[in-house]
């Protein structure tokens, strides 16, 4: 039995001026064959005009579990939102 | 349809009463409509359950590119031959985004394919029928996909984030095929009078597979229920069946076709058409292994995964060799 290609990461950007964006996974053997494979898996109609490619087992993710303890600390600073703070009608536009 | 069947390993649809907090609170998400994702916590069967029926879509995908395979060397026109290719090539895409789907859920890709060589996994019945003429191609694209789009629409909206994204791609591409198929049937019945009842032969052959693809009518089915529970299965396979129908007809009409079907009638009060029932007998038999092209597709299959394996293990191998020398280099100029 051969020994299974790696799982790559595929990002694309599409025609706007966006971020490389996340779009799915593949398997190739090597980074080459891994953008090859993502242009005929990922770009069959226009829908971008570069490709990144990384190693899945490259890729460190934070865990589900901790979403808590990783996001929490940001929910109580509402004042970092510019709502926050009342400006008055006379001001005008700010 | 392209996963047809999917058992659940459920007894019965429990309540949120009798599951354990963890589970409750996986439930409470589902029911508010939130996506689940790769590595959050989830019930095995949910699992298990998800791996069957996305891998099971994915090898009707594969598997469905060799009834049109059949075809491409013998397509009427270049221009045929170059849209039917494309076709082919995007079913190629939707079992590799399906695969890649199912791969999130812990099982790899060649486990999957050695499930499928095996004949332990099923793909859809309908890719064990025949492609006899150039009109059946026309009458996959129209019906076949036409059935695929009516079980995949609702499935972009799946609970499992990546079989949703997937379908979200899919959708989009499948809407070409369809048009594709009655495009070709379209030019065949402004043809010869040949050309003409070859189409309505075509029909005559894909008409009962076709609406086999939704599964046996599934309202007492635990299995279909725990789907719906876990928004896996969105309808039943009779309301499909019966938008696929309400649907389909009139396309036929429009080409100037007869459905074979005696007993298809416009029931006004329900809005909708009334036909018969397809042979469930046949659906089981091909299910099982016994329609006309099961042992034909399967080899086709095996074969061409068999002979690739020295152009994947080539590839590997140069992979290694180039990463080997990469390292060497590097070492070197220290």
């Amino acid at each position: 039995m051969s020994s299974e290609w790696p799982l790559w990461e595929v990002f694309i950007r599409g025609q706007h001026g966006l971020n490389h964006r996340h779009v799915g996974s593949l398997h190739a053997p090597d980074a080459e064959m891994a953008i090859n494979n993502a242009r005929d898996v990922y770009t069959r109609r226009n829908e971008g005009v570069s490709i990144w490619v990384v190693k899945s087992s490259e890729i460190t993710a934070s865990a589900p579990s901790e979403k808590g303890p990783l996001f929490d600390p940001s929910n109580s600073k509402v004042y970092r939102h510019p709502t926050f703070f009342d400006i008055p009608d006379e001001v005008g536009h700010m | 349809m392209y996963a047809q069947m999917v058992k659940t390993d459920a007894a019965r649809v429990r309540s949120l009463d009798e599951m354990d907090p963890v589970e409750r609170a996986f439930q409470e998400r589902i029911d508010a409509g939130q996506k689940i994702e790769p590595k959050e916590w989830m019930p095995e069967g949910y699992r298990k359950t998800l791996v069957r029926q996305i891998s099971q879509h994915a090898h009707s995908e594969i598997v469905g590119q060799l009834p049109e395979g059949n075809w491409i060397t013998r397509a009427p026109t270049l221009e045929r031959k170059a849209i039917l290719l494309a076709k082919v090539q995007d079913e190629a895409g939707h079992g590799l985004y399906l695969y890649c789907a199912a791969e999130t859920l812990g099982i790899s890709r060649d486990e999957m394919y050695a499930q499928l060589h095996s004949g332990k996994a099923k793909y859809s019945s309908i890719f064990n029928y025949p492609t006899l003429t150039w009109a059946d191609i026309g009458a996959i694209g129209w019906l076949v996909d036409g059935a695929a789009i009516m079980n995949q629409v609702p499935l972009q909206r799946c609970s499992y984030g990546p079989y949703a994204r997937a379908m979200v791609r899919i959708c989009k591409e499948e809407s070409f095929h369809q048009r594709q198929g009655y495009d070709v049937l379209m030019k065949m019945v402004k043809g010869t009078p040949a050309q003409k009842a070859m189409v309505q032969d075509a029909l005559n052959r894909w008409w009962w597979p076709s609406l086999m693809m939704f599964g046996p009518s599934d309202d007492a089915s635990v299995h279909s229920a725990q789907s719906m529970a876990w928004k896996i299965k969105q309808n039943s396979n009779d309301e499909l069946r019966q938008k696929f129908v309400d649907q389909t007809v009139p396309q036929a009409k429009y080409l100037g076709l007869t459905v074979p079907d005696p007993d298809l009638k416009w029931n006004e009060e329900k809005g909708g058409y009334d036909f018969g029932e397809p042979d469930w007998e046949e659906f089981f038999n091909v299910i099982a292994g016994n329609g006309p092209c099961n042992a034909e597709r399967l080899n086709a299959r095996k074969k061409a995964w068999d002979d690739g394996a020295w152009f994947r293990d080539g590839l590997t191998a140069h992979a290694e060799k180039v990463s080997d020398r990469r390292t060497a280099a590097k070492i070197a100029a220290e």
